[in-house]
């Protein structure tokens, strides 16, 4: 498959709550794996739009989304798109990690089981193995699989929440501020992770750190404002660029 | 900024010491001492109130789990048998039967004492009728000794367990000072004994003029049906209700209308309940009266809003996390309610339905409305069915029956009564507990 080739792109995409115009007019191409980068200071909408890809905004009663988002070419707000098929293919980590309150096993296999991904016993054990060493904690959690998942350390949870997330076989990761609980280490790991991610994954990550976006993206989108002000090449976005909105940001007069 | 360390400075500071308090700390100070006093006063007062009430429970309802009783080991033959059913008077001539073979007992331990044959009808009450009605059902056992063991009447019970004193004591046809008399030798030459009252915790009530006989194991079962009906109906419907308000209704005028209509509905008083129940369960349905099938219904409607209420309470401690978490991975909302957050919110649920059941055992008026009463609690449903369906009436309905009849004996038993109804609500309280703790699981 072309590296370059597009997974997800989103043309006139509007979001309000209620009279708020949330987003506006938002035009993005996302590409296959690869990490891209949504930055922006608080309530510029970037986690908002995040929640479009994959419908978790049909979730609020009073949000409505307008406008044309297309996974491989197929509209995901089309009248015969079912979200729960949606977000199968489109997987999350959310800010805070949210194990459920079950065993480390169960958290892992709880995805494949209810989308039927294995067909015997065997089959989910291989599942649970493959997607705790893509989320890089198999070796520290292979000994206590039975144990609760809200026992581990907070960056062991979000790890653990990234395998959960890969275990339903997604085609594209969104992670919304996926370290901001989390101590410099367990970031360090994480953004680690997320780089090796990116061979299987199309990731898109919203982060308040414009160290990290710098660090793991390849590309960068700036919103301001509900705005999508800029967007290119992280390189680009960090030493040269194009709006004046960005430049302030980044050099951190607004923000 | 640094005037502080500035020696001349424009405000000269007053230099306090750590060391004396000020006057404003100190009123500080005192008015927390103060309101800690307050409170441990509130609790000790609460808890003096609580201790009161248990020890005057207990004082005035033990005694009934005793009774004083005669044993006696007395046999019949078949031509005495004939005789008596063949006499125009059967009872009266089985009394005077026992009363022979009871004379020449009370002759042998060398009891001497003038009395007439009403005294042993006062000490035992009819003891006729019961060795008739035992003869004639076991016929098999006539020309052999059968231990008896005869309830002394509730006067005589009573002034064992010092609740009539001789001296208060004016002759009557109930009774008379030489039957204390006669009832006393008899106590100490064995014959009347203090025994265990099994038939109080096992029997069903009595007529009005025979305390002794009363028990409350009747209106216990018609409470068991009872509560079970109030189960079966309100949880799943309470539960199910909850479910679709708190996780899946839009918000809007209508959902807001039955939520303020909820809330109301758990103030309602239960007597309104009870006369909606004769209404629209017996007059309009026509199920039979004094059911615990028709009580059940009543009171399900009555416990439905605490478990709605309590069920919503718990689905909206669930952190919204766990249902995003559901809902990231691809799971349908109901998967997500029904996989986690339910689980999470059981102990709650369980908690409240438990209250639930509680208050609705300790109900009265609407039992009493919908013909309950402690009255008809005759005997045991012969079928699990006939459980729902024959007449029964319940715990607090059988007690506030008791306490309304004149004689005293019977004022004990709503003691009594009480007693084992406070046993059930605080094994339902430590059930509620246990499966609290069980469920209970941190996220």
């Amino acid at each position: 498959m072309n590296a370059n080739s597009i997974k997800i792109t989103s043309r006139n995409v509007q979001v309000y709550y209620g009279d708020t115009h949330a987003i506006k007019d938002v035009n993005v191409d996302i590409q296959d794996k690869s990490v891209t980068a949504f930055i922006g200071p608080s309530g510029c909408g970037k986690s908002t739009f995040l929640r479009c890809l994959n419908r978790m905004n049909d979730t609020i009663d009073i949000c409505q989304v307008s406008g044309d988002i297309q996974l491989d070419g197929e509209d995901i707000y089309d009248k015969r798109v079912d979200p729960v098929q949606l977000r199968a293919k489109v997987g999350m980590v959310f800010q805070k990690p949210n194990p459920f309150p079950k065993s480390i096993y169960d958290n892992v296999a709880y995805g494949p089981r209810i989308h039927g991904l294995a067909k015997n016993k065997g089959e989910l054990d291989d599942i649970v193995e493959k997607s705790l060493r893509r989320g890089a904690i198999w070796d520290e959690v292979k000994d206590r699989l039975d144990e609760p998942g809200t026992g581990l350390s907070g960056g062991q949870q979000q790890r653990l929440c990234i395998a959960r997330a890969v275990a339903t076989e997604p085609e594209v990761l969104l992670m919304d501020e996926p370290c901001s609980a989390l101590d410099p280490i367990a970031t360090a790991q994480i953004e680690e992770l997320i780089d090796e991610l990116r061979e299987n994954y199309s990731v898109i990550i919203v982060t308040h750190s414009m160290q990290q976006a710098a660090r793991v993206s390849q590309k960068t989108a700036f919103f301001h404002l509900g705005n999508l002000v800029e967007f290119g090449e992280t390189g680009e976005i960090f030493t040269n660029p194009r709006d004046e909105r960005t430049e302030s940001y980044i050099t951190g007069r607004i923000g | 900024m640094t005037d502080i360390s500035m020696g001349n400075s424009s405000h000269p500071r007053k230099t306090t010491s750590l060391h004396s308090i000020d006057a404003r700390t100190k009123r500080r100070n005192a008015s927390e001492t103060r309101f800690r006093y307050y409170g441990i006063s509130a609790v000790f007062i609460g808890l003096l109130f609580l201790v009161f009430l248990a020890a005057s429970i207990l004082r005035s309802g033990l005694p009934v789990f005793t009774q004083w009783t005669l044993n006696t080991s007395f046999s019949l033959t078949q031509e005495e048998f004939d005789k008596a059913e063949k006499s125009i008077l059967k009872t009266k001539s089985y009394e005077s039967l026992f009363n022979q073979f009871l004379l020449e007992k009370l002759q042998r331990k060398g009891i001497d004492l003038e009395f007439d044959k009403k005294s042993i009808e006062r000490i035992l009450g009819k003891t006729g009728g019961i060795l008739r009605e035992y003869y004639r059902s076991n016929p098999d056992k006539l020309g052999e000794p059968v231990d008896f063991a005869l309830s002394t009447s509730s006067r005589i019970d009573g002034y064992f367990k010092g609740r009539i004193k001789r001296e208060n004591v004016t002759d009557s046809r109930f009774l008379q000072k030489s039957d204390i008399d006669l009832a006393e030798a008899m106590r100490d030459s064995g014959l009347i004994k203090r025994a265990f009252n099994w038939n109080f915790i096992f029997g069903a009530d009595s007529g009005v003029d025979n305390p002794g006989g009363a028990g409350i194991g009747a209106s216990v079962v018609g409470s068991f049906f009872m509560m079970l009906v109030v189960l079966l109906l309100s949880l799943p419907i309470g539960v199910a209700a909850s479910i679709y308000l708190e996780e899946f209704a839009p918000q809007n005028r209508i959902t807001d209308i039955i939520e303020v209509n909820i809330s109301n509905l758990a103030a309602v008083p239960s007597i309104v309940f009870g006369i909606l129940g004769l209404a629209v369960f017996i007059q309009f349905l026509h199920l039979p009266q004094s059911a615990p099938l028709v009580g059940g219904l009543v009171l399900a409607l009555m416990t439905l809003p605490t478990i709605i209420i309590s069920t919503r309470v718990s689905l909206k401690a669930v952190p919204p996390s766990i249902r995003d978490a559901a809902l990231g991975v691809g799971a349908s909302k109901m998967q997500s309610v029904f996989h986690h957050v339910l689980p999470l919110a059981m102990p709650g649920i369980l908690t409240g339905t438990i209250i639930g059941l509680a208050q609705a055992l300790g109900e009265t008026a609407p039992l009493l409305i919908i013909g309950m009463v402690g009255f008809v609690a005759r005997g045991y449903p012969e079928t699990f069915l006939d459980g729902f369906v024959e007449p029964n009436s319940a715990m607090p309905a059988q007690i506030y029956t008791w306490a309304a009849r004149a004689d005293a004996g019977f004022y004990e038993k709503a003691w009594g009564g009480i007693i084992i109804l406070l046993a059930f609500l605080l094994s339902m309280n430590i059930i509620a507990i246990i499966l609290r703790r069980r469920f209970e699981r941190r996220w």
